[in-house]
């Protein structure tokens, strides 16, 4: 049985048993949220032994280097000794430059950070409400088109502890802390005329709206398809600036979908996924970006996968809320 | 020249992957046995099948072919579904373009397994 050395104490890791859990279970606050290994707020560093690969997925090569790991994510085989990273080393300080609504749930947060980050469209940042409570929102900035502002969409959701501080507290001028940019979310140059489809619901057009813009200016030449879902028009937001792009750039084409009630001219009836495959049933050699909720993530996934796309074509950030609250205060 | 490197060894493994997959779920023979399984996670587990499949270096034992499916043997997997799983497999690498005899060679290599797989 592996033991786990935290601050000069051993514990016994049962079979099968995460570092996260093991050391929960024994009181030890180590902060987590998703618990399946895509948020990384529950990253510690291994200052003896060796984690398994899995442990380390997604992180980037400085942080593996420096032997964080993802304690959800790790059971371990060998004998460790571990740690919390020093807080320092992995947040940095942000000023709310504004924040306005984009629709009723939404509200556009555009940040400051005190050094510029090195990031990704599409990827996403852990914005903190306090030392334990932290949540991840996709970056739906460019860094080479917003300089040194990062941009994201929070969702009210109701009794939810960081999107109601945001929406309720937040107030341009404040100051606030980040963690650093992470997820696989993104687009690379290399294959220029190969189609995109991008398909969100909800906020989840935040890394979509990063990502289109940055394969524009990358200079991507196929067509590229974005649909954006929502029960009713009200739910859709940046339309206009989305109209806009359409109407400049011939390849690219916007798709509102509305899944219930009435339908206004321009836009499309139905379920966001039924109707891209709907357009496209044939989805061979396509790349795709599916962002938000975590059901529609899934499923849509496995539709495209049907319909043809290579899975290493298909990448996907499912909007998973944290997991409950399981950090004992020792 | 063993059996997985005359099939093309981790290549063809990488190739066959998303064919095998694709096919296993659209088989509704099978599929139930799929669905709610992370895909993710699932594509690892389906590399981890065909390298042992192809005769590639693999840990597995008959013991944990047995752990590995007795979840699945309580929901009712028997001898025509592991059939099913074969006739996936042998289709796929005709797609691929093996030769016929060599896809033989792994059905045998998959039969080996049938009796740790069903917990029989
Ligand atoms: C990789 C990633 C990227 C994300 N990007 C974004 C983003 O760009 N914009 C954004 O708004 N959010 C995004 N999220 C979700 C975000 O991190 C939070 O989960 C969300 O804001 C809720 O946090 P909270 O503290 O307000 O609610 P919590 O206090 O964590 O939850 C309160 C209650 O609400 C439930 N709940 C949580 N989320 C939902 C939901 N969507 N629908 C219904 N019930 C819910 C919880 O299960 C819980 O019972 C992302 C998540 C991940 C993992
Ligand atoms: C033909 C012989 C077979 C072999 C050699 C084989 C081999 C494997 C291997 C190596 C794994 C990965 C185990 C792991 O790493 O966790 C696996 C998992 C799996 N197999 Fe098989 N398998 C066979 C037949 C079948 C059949 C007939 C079915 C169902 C129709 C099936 C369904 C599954 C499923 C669903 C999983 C994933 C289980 C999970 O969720 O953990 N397999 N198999
Ligand atoms: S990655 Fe471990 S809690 Fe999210």
């Amino acid at each position: 049985m592996p033991r786990i050395t935290y601050e000069g104490i051993g514990y016994a890791c049962d079979p099968g048993q995460t570092v996260l859990d093991c050391l929960t279970a024994q009181g030890i606050a180590v902060p987590s949220s998703c618990r399946t290994g895509v948020c990384q707020s529950c990253l510690m560093r291994a200052l003896g032994g060796s984690v398994p690969e899995v442990a380390q997925a997604g992180l980037k090569p400085t942080l593996v280097a420096q032997g964080y790991f993802k304690a959800c994510s790790c059971v371990p085989a060998e004998d460790l000794r571990v740690a919390l990273p020093d807080a320092a080393g992995l947040k940095l300080a942000a000023s709310v430059v504004s924040i306005e609504p984009l629709n009723p749930d939404i509200v556009a947060v555009r940040l400051r950070p005190e050094r510029p980050l090195d990031y990704r469209a599409g990827q996403f940042i852990r914005l903190y409400r306090d030392a334990q409570q932290s949540r991840c929102y996709s970056l739906a900035s460019v860094p080479h088109l917003e300089e040194d502002i990062l941009e994201i969409h929070v969702r009210q959701i109701p009794g939810g502890k960081v999107s109601s501080w945001v929406h309720g507290q937040l107030r341009a001028g404040d100051a606030v802390e980040i963690a650093d940019s992470a997820g696989q979310c993104f687009y690379v140059p290399g294959d220029p005329e190969q189609p995109l489809l991008l398909l969100g619901t909800g906020s989840g057009l935040a890394p979509l709206y990063g990502i289109l813009r940055d394969a524009l200016s990358q200079g991507h030449r196929g067509p590229v398809r974005l649909y954006h879902g929502s029960a009713s028009p009200a739910g859709l937001y940046r339309t206009e600036q989305l109209q806009v792009i359409a109407a400049t750039h011939p390849h690219f084409q916007y798709v509102p979908c509305i899944s219930a009630g009435a339908v206004p001219s321009g836009m499309r009836q139905g379920n966001v996924l039924e109707a891209a495959l709907a357009d496209q049933p044939d989805m061979t050699s396509w790349r795709v970006f599916l962002c938000g909720h975590p059901d529609m993530v899934q499923e849509a996934r496995l539709q495209v996968f049907l319909a043809g796309a290579a899975s290493a074509d298909i990448h996907a950030d499912p909007f998973i809320p944290s997991g409950a609250p399981i950090a004992h205060q020792p | 020249m063993s059996l997985y490197e005359q099939i093309g060894g981790d290549a063809a493994v990488n190739a066959a992957v998303d064919i095998f997959y694709r096919k296993v779920l659209k088989d509704a023979r099978i599929n139930r046995f799929f669905t709610g399984v992370d895909m993710d996670r699932q594509a690892a587990k389906q590399k981890s099948f065909l390298t042992m499949a192809f005769g590639g270096p693999n840990n597995y034992s008959g013991l944990d072919m047995r752990r590995g499916h007795a979840h699945l043997v309580a929901q009712g997997l028997n001898d025509s579904h592991f059939d099913a799983v074969v006739e996936n497999l042998g289709a796929t690498l005709k797609e691929l373009g093996v030769a016929d005899a060599l896809i033989a060679q792994v059905a045998a290599i998959a039969e080996t397994t049938r009796n740790d797989v069903l917990g029989k």
